[in-house]
């Protein structure tokens, strides 16, 4: 069941509070990141996939991989919400012996691969794509990156070959928030421009506000290609987005707010 | 070896409609076979072999038995870092297979020499590390290391290497295969090297030496049980293998010697030396170069047990 797009806003702006405040807390970073791809990772998992605890162990489920995975805040605050897991854990993220650590961990209710390392996602998403064409199932498998990670040759290798293999129930969104961890993506390497790469590399390839949770939500339920083409939505993010002193701001790349930095933050969310 | 893969795992496909096979752009008609008889479980994933990685991980998730199939150099180097958190990391269960390992593609350079994949893959959590010695070694191998929970690398010759064994042995990964028996010496081969260390066990013998010879195809989980033996009863402990000496079965039979203290037998590690082999050749001048003749290995030998 798809949620309202009211409902979907609500949810992207709990989300965003807890990624605020687990990071305050533990001291950890990545704040930027984190809050750049909120309403990707809510359309996600409230769009309407089958993205759900009931279906932990089915293999008919959905797929998403948060290949950046060093937006683990955001991703941990959606499975909490989910109810993967008690929504306590989170009293414990990156505490000495939490499953929830900076970046995601395979055997975390929720997870299945290992990402923080970037380009590992989207071939783990061939792969689960491939397997589900073989054995029949008709799910998705849908893979969240970053624009930074575009700069990994794996994230290449593998887009020349997912539309080889014509796997058009594979999705990449990329959280094209302009910003590296030390510089603007499109300056570190020539990124730009971005959609046209993945068009031309034989993906269908769309533009879409990063932030409008309602297309997000519309692409991700799109019919897949009628020509075989797998999806990239090449998401316009701003980093650090919903606190209006973090936007655009790549300090907060590896910036901890301060106490009265949270609370101002969070002042900006309302209503929760 | 390779031609021997080839049959095994169609056969076994056969039986696992989850066994899945990719090729890094390698095998050319070598799987004809099995792409026509299974088209939808072969996939030539390209000359990209860290994705080829990544995609046997996302097979693997979704519920299929992969088999990831190149020279062996390139599966383990330039993927080095999706095993490490593909397949290690969660433990899934995909097989690789790295074909010419050692000094297999002597010939094409050292860009195609792997003699450090045993000591890179060997210090992986969840990782067996597989070096049947002959086609039939292979395909007992091949069978049981698609029944493990975890990843595992069998790296093996690529084509004419010697049959030692008649037929299928009993293989159980972690066990030894005991070919010759002696007290004196025992040789511990892994790999492709084994005929030459039955020749150097036979000459030791025409010495009056006892040699045992074992076919280590499993370096990791070492057989620890046979080690505990063999360093109690034998005098010298040798280990044989077309690999580097740092790192392969004779570091990790030295390592588990240091932690050992009981075991009184002395070790000689017999392996290629710690260089890049610059020099054009076939594989058996490489192994030359190398010292892994049978007459340069039984030196090395004699050499440490008349000291």
């Amino acid at each position: 069941m798809t949620a309202s797009v009211d409902e979907l806003q609500l949810i992207a702006r709990r989300i965003r509070k807890t990624v605020l405040e687990l990071s305050h807390r533990a001291g950890t970073p990545h704040l930027g990141s984190s809050l750049s791809c909120v309403e990707l990772i809510t359309a996600a998992y409230w769009g309407g996939s089958k993205l759900d605890p009931t279906f932990v162990t089915d293999l008919n489920r959905d797929r998403f991989i948060l290949s950046k995975g060093h937006a683990a805040t955001t991703l941990y605050a959606a499975l909490a919400m989910k109810g993967f897991f008690p929504e306590s854990w989170l009293e414990d993220y990156a505490k000495p012996g939490s499953p929830l650590g900076e970046h995601p961990s395979p055997g975390t209710p929720g997870i299945d691969v290992a990402t923080g390392s970037l380009g590992h996602g989207l071939p783990i998403g061939i792969g689960l794509a491939i397997a589900s064409r073989i054995q029949g199932r008709n799910n998705r498998v849908c893979i969240l990156m970053s624009d930074g990670e575009c700069n990994e040759g794996s994230v290449w290798e593998a887009a020349l070959f997912a539309p080889a293999q014509r796997l058009n129930r594979l999705t990449v969104m990329i959280d094209y928030n302009k910003w590296q961890a030390t510089g603007r993506s499109d300056e570190v390497t020539a990124l730009a421009p971005l959609r046209e790469k993945w068009s031309a590399f034989g993906w269908r390839a769309v533009e879409v506000d990063g932030h409008d949770v309602a297309m997000l939500v519309h692409w991700l339920n799109a019919p897949p290609d009628p020509e075989g083409r797998p999806t990239v939505l090449v998401a316009h993010t701003v980093k650090g987005k919903g606190v209006s002193f973090m936007e655009d701001d790549n300090n907060w790349h590896y910036r901890i707010p301060s106490s009265s930095e949270l609370a101002r933050a969070l002042a900006e969310l309302q209503p929760l | 070896m390779r031609n021997a893969f080839a049959d095994e795992i169609t056969a076994l496909a056969e039986c696992d409609p989850r066994i899945v096979l990719l090729s890094g752009d390698i095998g050319n008609r070598l799987f004809n076979d099995f792409k026509e008889r299974y088209p939808t479980r072969f996939y030539n994933t390209g000359v990209a072999e860290a994705d080829m990685i990544g995609i046997a991980a996302g097979l693997a998730l979704g519920g299929l038995k992969p088999v990831v199939y190149t020279i062996a150099s390139f599966a383990v180097y330039r993927a080095y870092e999706q095993i490490r958190v593909d397949l290690c990391y969660p433990s899934l269960p995909v097989v690789i297979v790295g074909v010419g390992a050692g000094l297999g593609y002597a010939s094409n350079g050292p860009t195609h020499h792997s003699c450090e994949d045993v000591a890179v893959l060997r210090a992986l959590p969840n990782m067996s590390v597989l070096a049947p010695a002959d086609a039939w070694e292979l395909r007992s191998l091949l069978g049981a290391a698609l029944q493990l929970s975890g990843p595992a690398y069998m790296r093996i010759g690529k084509k004419g290497e010697p049959l030692v064994h008649e037929a299928r042995p009993a293989i159980q990964i972690g066990e030894a295969l005991q070919l010759r028996t002696g007290n004196d010496i025992a040789i511990l081969c892994s790999g492709t090297l084994l005929p030459q260390a039955l020749d150097v066990a036979g000459e030791m013998e025409s010495s009056g030496i006892r040699t045992a010879v074992f076919s280590v195809h499993t370096i990791k989980p070492l057989d620890e049980l046979l080690l505990g033996r063999l360093f109690r009863d034998a005098k010298l402990v040798v280990t044989i293998e077309e690999h580097s000496r740092i790192g392969g079965l004779g570091g990790a039979v030295a390592e588990w010697k240091v932690d050992h203290r009981e075991a009184n037998a002395r070790l000689l590690r017999i392996g290629v030396p710690d260089q890049i082999l610059h020099h054009s050749g076939e594989q058996e001048h490489a192994r030359e170069m190398c010292g892994l003749t049978v007459e340069k290995m039984t030196s090395a030998i004699r050499l440490v047990w008349s000291a």
